[in-house]
């Protein structure tokens, strides 16, 4: 079998120098991990944002203030505008649920933490949100009427206040101010790039009282009765709020997005991180690919007298061009075959935060480009190893 | 019966206009089978052009090469290696061995690319290689054996595939007094066992142990001692 014997002179040539073929082997399987590993991550960034506005549910719409074009003033949106949303003009709303957020320090015993998100709402809050309570209990309407000092916590606030500590009925210090925790969220996970976990909620009367003041809205949470009354829902809201902000073109001074659409312009940004760290990563796979070709063009010029040798006594081009081509392609297949390896043990931790998904395609694709590397890349060293003349081979120094 | 090698009019030139050397100028050289002949001539005569072209490793500008009756003019590169393959042993002055590999795979080498079977190929590369006395150095590497060893066992590589011809270019020139006689005995049994040698040399002694001898100068044969 002389494709056999071909072969076995390729893994002799590549045995030869071990240093040389394990750092060109380094080369592809970087290349190949990091187009596994970095599609994982991105693809693992996409499901995360999904299933946490997935986990929002179908059925909620956000209001957001927008500043208004120039020549118009924009109102801001008031607890007065929330209030006004349910009612018999709508019968499609379930509730809306008035937001105040800010960034805010709590503190209990020596410790103090920054809270992401210190959140004042009322009671529907959480159901709409689908924040389920895992320690204590709620807050309820009488709490936000009386303007009571309770807060429900994050699972991340807790951790970080309150190690080893039951934090249910403990005072803590927001912002000097203290608060009596009543409960604590069941933990939601990172939502790819941030933390819904590193949060707090007071009733929407004390956070004003206490940390934003009694001013602007940051958002007002709707929830329709169920997703099929969405579109409706949607239609009494703006036609509501724009009778309150007195608009009449298309340009309002807030922003209304569904579910939907919030979706839609998440999966947009995540795929496009998604699309940038795989074409890094096909750069690093082009490197090692030109790495190949370098090392093959050095081993054939270090062994023009071999190849000068291997014609003299009979070997036709083809096994030349053979013998070179399979030891391209053989390293990059194991380059590649250890990327892959290196990949799915890379994939299986936490990387930034991300819990990558592998995309099994992505894994095929890698492994089936490296290989063809290796041809593509062999191929031009081993027809100048081919062509060479077996006299001018054998007289090379 | 046709001679094994049968050169009519031979031209090499390298290089074109002004600066056109002319290494062969018309060159006519009959050997006949089972010969030993030796060629000689200065440096620069064209002697190691002429062997080149014989071993079909280099082709002619013009003239005609028929070796065992086949005319190689009209051969390809991939005809010429199949020809190198079956009917030229070549041994070289440097004795280029694949260095890394064993004496052993060195000698099976031309085998591989005949497509001789590996049984077969062990077989006949242990002959060769008994043959010239090395059986007890088969798994030496060559930069394992002496200079006169890494020719013995070029020599077997030659032989290896029962060519119809041996050529050798200066096979002692890298080789001290007892090396050199020891490889220019073995040529003389393979002389006596019926196979065509023709060698290249520049020293007389070497010379003597041919059966004929022909002078190169200026790219053609100048006289045939005897």
């Amino acid at each position: 079998m002389r494709l056999f014997e071909i072969a076995a002179f390729a893994v002799r040539g590549l045995t030869a120098n071990k240093m040389r073929s394990g750092l060109t082997t380094l080369g592809i399987l970087i290349g190949v991990a990091s187009v596994i590993l970095l599609i994982a991550v991105g693809n693992g960034a996409s499901s995360a944002v999904q299933q946490s506005i997935a986990g929002l549910g179908t059925n909620i719409l956000t209001i957001s203030p927008q500043r208004a074009q120039a020549g118009s003033t924009a109102k801001p949106l008031t607890t007065a505008d929330a209030a006004a949303l349910v009612g018999a003009d709508s019968p499609d709303v379930k509730y809306a649920s008035p937001v105040v957020s800010a960034q805010a320090t709590a503190g209990y015993g020596d410790t103090t933490y920054a809270i992401n998100q210190f959140i004042g709402s009322d009671p529907h809050y959480f159901s709409t949100t689908n924040s389920a309570v895992a320690q204590g209990s709620l807050f309820s309407d009488n709490d936000v009427q009386q303007a009571r000092k309770v807060v429900v916590i994050g699972a991340t606030v807790a951790t970080q206040l309150f190690p080893g500590t039951d934090p249910v009925g403990k005072s803590m210090l927001v912002n000097n101010i203290p608060f009596t925790v009543v409960g604590v969220l069941a933990a939601k996970g990172s939502s790819g790039l941030q933390d819904a976990d590193d949060m707090a909620v007071a009733p929407l009367t004390t956070t004003q009282n206490a940390l934003t003041g009694y001013g602007n809205l940051t958002q007002i949470v709707v929830q329709a009765q169920s997703a099929d009354a969405l579109p409706n829902a949607q239609a009494q809201v703006t036609t509501i709020l724009n009778g309150r902000h007195k608009i009449t073109g298309t340009t309002a001074d807030y922003r209304l997005l569904s579910q939907d659409q919030l979706l839609t312009a998440r999966t947009a940004t995540t795929e496009t991180f998604t699309v940038l760290l795989a074409s890094v990563a096909a750069i690093s796979l082009l490197v090692g690919g030109i790495g190949i070709t370098n090392i093959m063009l050095v081993t054939v010029t270090e062994r023009i007298r071999e190849i000068g040798i291997r014609k003299a006594v009979g070997a036709p081009r083809s096994s030349i061009l053979g013998q070179f081509l399979i030891e391209a392609t053989l390293l990059s297949l194991f380059g590649g075959a250890l990327g892959v390896a290196a990949g799915l043990i890379g994939s299986q931790f936490t990387i930034a935060g991300i819990k990558p998904v592998l995309v099994p395609s992505s894994v095929l694709l890698a492994f089936a480009v490296s290989a063809l590397i290796g041809l593509f890349f062999g191929s031009y060293p081993a027809s100048r190893a081919a062509k060479l003349r077996p006299i001018e081979a054998l007289r090379h120094e | 019966m046709s001679p094994v090698i049968e050169v009519r009019n031979l031209r090499k030139t390298y290089g074109t206009g002004d600066t056109a050397v002319h290494a062969l100028r018309g060159l006519d050289l009959t050997v006949e089978k089972g010969e030993y002949l030796a060629i000689m001539g200065a440096s620069g005569s064209g002697k190691s052009t002429l062997l080149n072209i014989l071993g079909c490793l280099d082709v002619p500008t013009s003239g005609k090469y028929l070796l065992d009756g086949i005319d190689t003019g009209e051969f390809d590169e991939e005809q010429l290696s199949l020809l190198r393959n079956r009917k030229i042993g070549f041994v070289f002055q440097s004795f280029n061995l694949v260095p890394r590999t064993t004496a052993l795979a060195n000698v099976e080498l031309p085998l591989v690319y005949a497509g001789v079977r590996r049984a077969q190929r062990r077989e006949r590369a242990l002959a060769a290689l008994d043959l010239v006395g090395l059986k007890d150095r088969i798994h030496h590497k060559p930069n394992e054996l002496s200079g006169g060893q890494q020719q013995r066992v070029a020599i077997a590589r030659a032989l290896v595939t029962s060519p119809a011809i041996v050529l050798a270019d200066e096979p002692t020139g890298n080789l001290d007094t007892d090396s050199s006689r020891e490889v220019m005995g073995i040529l003389d049994r393979l002389h006596a066992s019926g196979r065509t040698v023709v060698l290249i040399t520049h020293e007389d002694d070497v010379a003597a142990h041919a059966t004929r001898t022909v002078r190169v100068v200026d790219g053609q044969v100048a006289g045939v001692l005897v």
